[in-house]
């Protein structure tokens, strides 16, 4: 009777023709592309993009210089110089970081006791020459600058999980 | 000297006209067939397909077709040079030269020979030609298993066509296409011989080397088979024989079983419409369902490609014959 079942299916190609059933249904449902350039999916709070250094309200930078993240990056893509300022504060003369090596893990944020250092929302920085994926202080600092409120808002929405 | 005009110039240059004017069509529909499928499979894969160049995407047979002409033809080292760029050529024109015996609606042929239908069925036994001379010239291993393997398919799948054919001819009595559509005008063939239907339809996915027979071209296994070798235009050349090929056998699916320019049923306003209009439309419905497949079914193994066209096919179309001719004789409904 199996034998029998089995063949009744394969001569009437039952099978394929359900196949084909489904795939039609699956030609009258709605897309799930998104139409990229102009339509762009949810980011999460925690997402992990371009990097930036923040300011405080009052212009200052955040960055105190502990060296905490160059110490944890893990690829090593974080340079860091510093010396005292006049005002006896201690602020870096260098921040370099290279967006080539660094693998986007979110350690320098997570070590960074002032929130100074954080990977912002932003992946859209391709660029055409390698030599522009070499960030220093002050691409990072205009970075913030840019992306100050997305960035606090983000933070904002992920507070109350730390 | 106005004899010569008369007689000979003239006649060539009506013929060219008819020629172009069949062929450029045909292009145009292989194109747009190639963006019907990837928006057609597109949609049954939750994609939107091509929709960048042009309104809906439509301009991008084109953008392709174009890319592929600029690009650099390369001709391996190694390879039959003569030969290699022979082949897709062959393959091209050989999409192309079937179109010939092809009514597209009543008297809309170009010569409307008496073997029609054996000049057809030899045709596309000859576009194994332009694989298998592909795959040799290339002197590469994928190219010639890719070749091996397509001949193997389309020789094997074309014995099962001629038995289909064979069948639809036992019910009409003629070799000429023309008389074939005309004999449909009570009932369409694919209903008294709906089996044989179904037979020809999936012979003609793995006449074509469609999926799931699109073994040739396996990229998992060989790359894409036979025209690895191959770039811009010789590339293209090939490209757009295959899908004249898809077009061929569904236009003579829909000669043999679909009722060729004839219309559902036999009303005024439906015999209104011209006979290319409904030509088209079944020709269509039948590339839909080749590129439905394509979405649907995985590839078949080479073995049971092999099986299902010797072991299954092959007694099944006789067998049909025998009962076709058997009922023909047996309730004497022989083809006036």
């Amino acid at each position: 009777m199996a034998l029998f079942d089995g063949t009744t299916r394969s001569i009437l190609l039952l099978e394929i023709i359900r196949g084909m059933w489904l795939t039609l249904c699956y030609l009258f449902k709605k897309k799930v592309t998104i139409n990229y350039p102009y339509e762009k999916g949810p980011l999460s709070p925690r997402f992990r993009g371009e990097h930036v250094l923040r300011r405080y309200p009052n212009g200052e930078e955040r960055c105190i210089a502990c060296k905490l993240c160059e110490a944890v990056c893990p690829a090593q893509a974080i340079t860091i110089e510093a010396e005292p300022r006049e005002d006896g504060s201690r602020r870096t003369t260098r921040y370099d970081i290279d967006m080539t090596k660094c693998i986007y893990c979110g350690f320098c944020q997570e070590s960074c006791p002032v929130d100074a250092i954080v990977e912002g929302p932003n992946f859209e920085f391709a660029t055409e020459t390698r030599e522009e994926l070499m960030y220093n202080k002050e691409k990072l600092l205009e970075n913030g600058d840019r992306w100050e409120s997305e960035i606090a808002a983000a933070l904002t929405a992920d507070a109350p999980y730390r | 000297m106005l004899e010569i005009w008369t007689d000979y110039a003239w006649p060539l240059i009506w013929i060219i006209f008819k020629i172009l004017l069949i062929v450029i069509p045909l292009l145009i529909a292989v194109a747009y067939l190639t963006y019907a499928e990837r928006k057609v499979i597109g949609s049954m894969q939750l994609r939107m397909g091509p929709n960048v160049v042009g309104p809906f995407g439509l301009f991008q047979p084109f953008a392709d077709g174009l890319k592929l002409l600029v690009k650099e033809s390369i001709i391996p080292t190694g390879s039959n040079r003569v030969v290699f760029i022979l082949a897709p050529m062959l393959t091209f024109t050989l999409g192309l030269v079937g179109w010939a015996v092809i009514p597209v609606a009543d008297g809309w042929v170009l010569s409307d020979i008496n073997v029609g239908i054996l000049y057809l069925f030899a045709v596309s036994s000859l576009g194994v030609y332009g694989i298998i001379m592909a795959g040799w010239a290339s002197n590469s291993i994928y190219p010639f298993l890719g070749a091996l393997r397509s001949a193997a398919q389309m020789v094997s799948y074309e014995v099962s066509i001629g038995f289909v054919i064979v069948t639809v001819l036992l019910a009409v009595g003629s070799l000429n296409m023309t008389d074939i559509v005309m004999a449909q005008q009570k009932v369409w063939f694919f209903i008294p011989l709906f089996p044989m239907f179904v037979i020809f339809l999936i012979s003609g996915l793995a006449e074509t080397n469609r999926a799931p027979f699109d073994l040739p071209e396996a990229e998992a296994e060989l790359v894409s088979g036979y025209n690895v070798e191959y770039s811009a235009m010789s590339f293209a050349l090939f490209f757009l024989g295959e899908y004249a090929n898809m077009i061929l056998i569904s236009a003579m699916t829909v000669i043999l079983f679909l009722g060729g320019w004839l219309p559902p049923f036999d009303l005024a306003f439906l015999n209104w419409i011209p006979g290319v209009i409904w030509f088209s439309l079944k020709v269509s419905l039948i590339l839909f369902v080749f590129l439905w497949v394509r979405a649907t079914l995985p590839r078949y193994r080479y073995d049971q490609l092999m099986r299902l066209g010797w072991k299954v096919f092959l007694p099944f179309s006789l067998f049909w014959v025998v009962v076709t001719a058997g009922a023909i004789v047996a309730f004497d409904w022989y083809p006036k």
